[in-house]
């Protein structure tokens, strides 16, 4: 099909038929909306052979696509910031049903006061809900990731839903040129829906009734377990993705400019875009830096995060979400991961900015990396937590 | 020898329906419902059951009390994953299996109204039983809007002060093909609407009054008697609701002339519940039940 000029919503809904999703169920919410709009006109077209449930709220929305997939069908939503939460009691019961679903995340900071602009504090409350957390850095990415989704939630070995996240406005609403494969490849390549039981009156089938301590924890035992197979899971399905589509992003991470770099930035979501302009400029000036952004928050890629940043000389964290009256999420989960691996951390800080959709652009990073290596350099460790806030 | 039937046995075992070793109270009006609605809709059925006594009653995995598929759901859902399970079915051409969300009535008339009454204005294919025990009973007992005026729970030491919110005339002011209304005092009667529901495209749904001896405070042994009662006494009407007309029940035939109804005392005083009713509850639950009567002639 060629390239395509559009918008992150549009991508998404692009991605969601093209994975012939069957059952769609969602409710509106800013910036999210023109994700259900676009797939809703497809499905009325006749462009997509689904069913769509336009249901009366988000605590639905994920309810009834809970009820859809576990009768077989496969299932795509989506939603954002207080429809994220509002849902929150379903995000959940799906990651711990075990039931392979796909939403996407339009990301948006959570009131009061009302707020539609764009930080990950709605994306990042969901981290403990076994789901699988994935945020694309531009359009194109938001594509693969979405189809790639399926391939993972839909893996025996995992089985666990996934979360694509995308930031409001910044992708949900600007249009970028995306490279649309042909629907055959993409059919020859996700193959038709697998999950670990299906619920259709064919046999009796009882699921999520009262377990024992023991057993309950056993299943959720089984959850970790799952993750972790992720993690190799989401390694192959790159690769494989790779071959077939042209273009891989390195798994669980994405590198930027770190082969020879004595100092790290660690990003995750669209503004990682801004951050690796900045670091061009500092090469320029000779700072040796470069970018490590998270693209999978669950599974944590701790193997991968530690072989990079361990022999850093100093690591700065860029937190787009803060859990208030501790530290950026982000860097609690590095800095916890890292503590897997060894017991030598070296100098991470963490800068809490853009909260609220404020704006940081390639200069702000430029001048918070640089100012904190030249203090570095200078034998000076910075407050490791900095909220930015740039007025 | 022995007791004579005055009515034929429902048409299936009902002991297929509800299996030994599940976890209800004695004389608990869910055990017996599951085997009616096992009775008419048989093994292929997907129950779609929020947090309620039922969650328990089927006891704790790997088994399961409910001869037939249960998918258990988070508390305000029932209706929403129903839809889900629906319309997933009616995609992979699955055409007979019932889907029914069976909830109590804190699930159906409180915190899972507002994806009821979702399902209901997009109809979708399932049959919505609201069994009613008229309290939040999972939890110990607490007011539930559908909680009748006068009976005490431990939520309302004193008695509740509101009148029972009328799910099923909710219901049909959702213009759905079916209302119905039920009592597990009457099988034979539930039995039929299951029926009939099951051959209906579309939303129905029917709410099931299902006394409940350890919520109501009575002896387990009376929960036909009580639930009869509730009907004998015009406090619980049982009709359905079909094309804009509402057509009274069988056991419900009689009681349309109030000389006929047994005086509501009768019912009242083997209930725990009603204790502390006074006189002026009382009156307030005639003129409530008055109403009642008076909406169902004006669309018969």
């Amino acid at each position: 099909m060629g390239i395509q000029v559009l918008t992150g919503n549009y991508t998404v809904a692009l991605a969601a038929k093209m994975a012939r999703v069957e059952v769609v169920a969602a409710y509106p919410i800013t910036p999210q909306t023109s994700i259900i709009e676009k797939l809703a006109e497809y499905i009325d077209k006749g462009e997509l052979d689904a069913t769509m449930i336009r249901v009366e709220s988000e605590h639905s929305a994920l309810a009834a696509s809970f009820g859809a997939a576990m009768a077989g069908a496969r299932v795509f939503t989506a939603t954002s910031s207080h429809g994220l939460l509002y849902m929150h009691e379903w995000v959940h019961w799906v990651g711990r049903a075990r039931i392979p679903v796909v939403m996407a995340i339009v990301t948006r900071a959570i009131a009061p006061p009302w707020n539609i602009w764009p930080d990950h504090s709605d994306f990042v409350d969901q981290r403990d809900a076994a789901w699988i957390m994935a945020m694309g850095m531009d359009n194109q990415e938001i594509f693969d990731l979405t189809l790639q989704a399926f391939k993972i939630s839909e893996d025996p070995r995992v089985y666990l839903p996934v979360m694509i996240g995308l930031e409001g406005f910044i992708l949900g609403h600007t249009a970028m040129p995306v490279d649309v494969p042909d629907q055959k490849l993409v059919d020859e390549w996700l193959g038709p829906r697998r999950q670990g039981f299906v619920i259709d009156g064919s046999e009796p089938l009882a699921h999520g009734n009262l377990a024992w301590p023991e057993d309950t924890e056993e299943m959720f035992m089984d959850i970790q377990d799952a993750m972790e197979n992720a993690k190799k899971v989401i390694k192959e399905v790159d690769e494989d993705y790779g071959k077939v589509f042209g273009r891989k992003y390195g798994g669980l991470i994405s590198c930027y400019r770190c082969e020879d770099a004595k100092y790290h930035v660690v990003t995750m979501g669209a503004w990682s875009g801004d951050a690796m302009e900045a670091i061009d400029y500092l090469r320029e000036q000779g700072y040796p830096v470069g970018l490590l952004r998270i693209r999978f928050m669950r599974p944590f890629p701790d193997e991968d995060v530690y072989s990079v940043l361990n022999n850093s000389r100093g690591v700065i964290v860029f937190d787009r979400a803060i859990s208030y009256g501790s530290m950026g999420t982000l860097y609690l989960d590095l800095v916890g991961n890292m503590l897997k691996h060894t017991r030598t951390l070296p100098y991470i800080r963490n800068i809490v900015a853009g909260i609220g959709g404020v704006n940081i652009t390639y200069k702000d990073f430029f001048n918070l990396i640089k100012s904190t290596i030249d203090s570095l350099e200078k034998g000076e460790e910075p407050p490791v937590f900095h909220w930015y806030h740039r007025r | 020898m022995g007791v004579s039937r005055v009515v034929p046995p429902l048409p299936r075992d009902m002991r297929e329906t509800v299996l030994p070793g599940h976890a209800a109270c004695h004389g608990c009006p869910i055990t017996m419902a599951l085997k009616v609605v096992g009775a008419a809709l048989g093994k292929k059925v997907i129950l779609v059951v929020p947090a309620c006594c039922t969650s328990v009653v089927v006891g704790a995995w790997p088994g399961s009390g409910f001869n037939g598929s249960i998918i258990h759901v988070a508390f305000a859902s029932a209706a929403a994953v129903a839809s889900g399970v629906a319309e997933a079915l009616a995609r992979r051409g699955i055409n007979d299996v019932h889907v029914v969300a069976w909830a109590g009535d804190g699930g159906t008339a409180d915190i899972g109204m507002a994806s009821l009454s979702g399902a209901a204005e997009r109809n979708h294919n399932m049959i919505y039983i609201m069994y009613d025990n008229e309290a939040y009973m999972n939890t110990g007992i607490q007011r539930s809007s559908a909680t009748p005026p006068g009976a005490w729970t431990t939520t309302t030491p004193l008695g509740k002060k509101e009148p029972k919110k009328d799910v099923a005339r909710i219901m049909i002011a959702h213009g759905v093909p079916y209302v119905a209304t039920a009592s597990i005092g009457y099988p034979h009667d539930f039995y039929a609407k299951l029926k009939k529901a099951s051959k209906i495209k579309g939303f129905k749904f029917i709410q099931l009054h299902a006394p409940c001896p350890t919520g109501w405070r009575f002896d387990p042994s009376l929960t036909v008697k009580i639930a009869k009662l509730a009907v004998e006494t015009g406090l619980w009407i049982l009709y359905e609701y079909e094309n804009g007309k509402i057509t009274l029940s069988g056991p419900s035939k009689p009681y349309i002339d109030k000389s006929k109804r047994k005086p509501m005392i009768e019912y009242f005083k083997l209930q725990g519940r009603f204790k502390g009713i006074t006189e002026e509850d009382i009156k307030a639950i005639e003129r409530y039940v008055d109403e009642a009567w008076e909406w169902i002639k004006k669309y018969m």
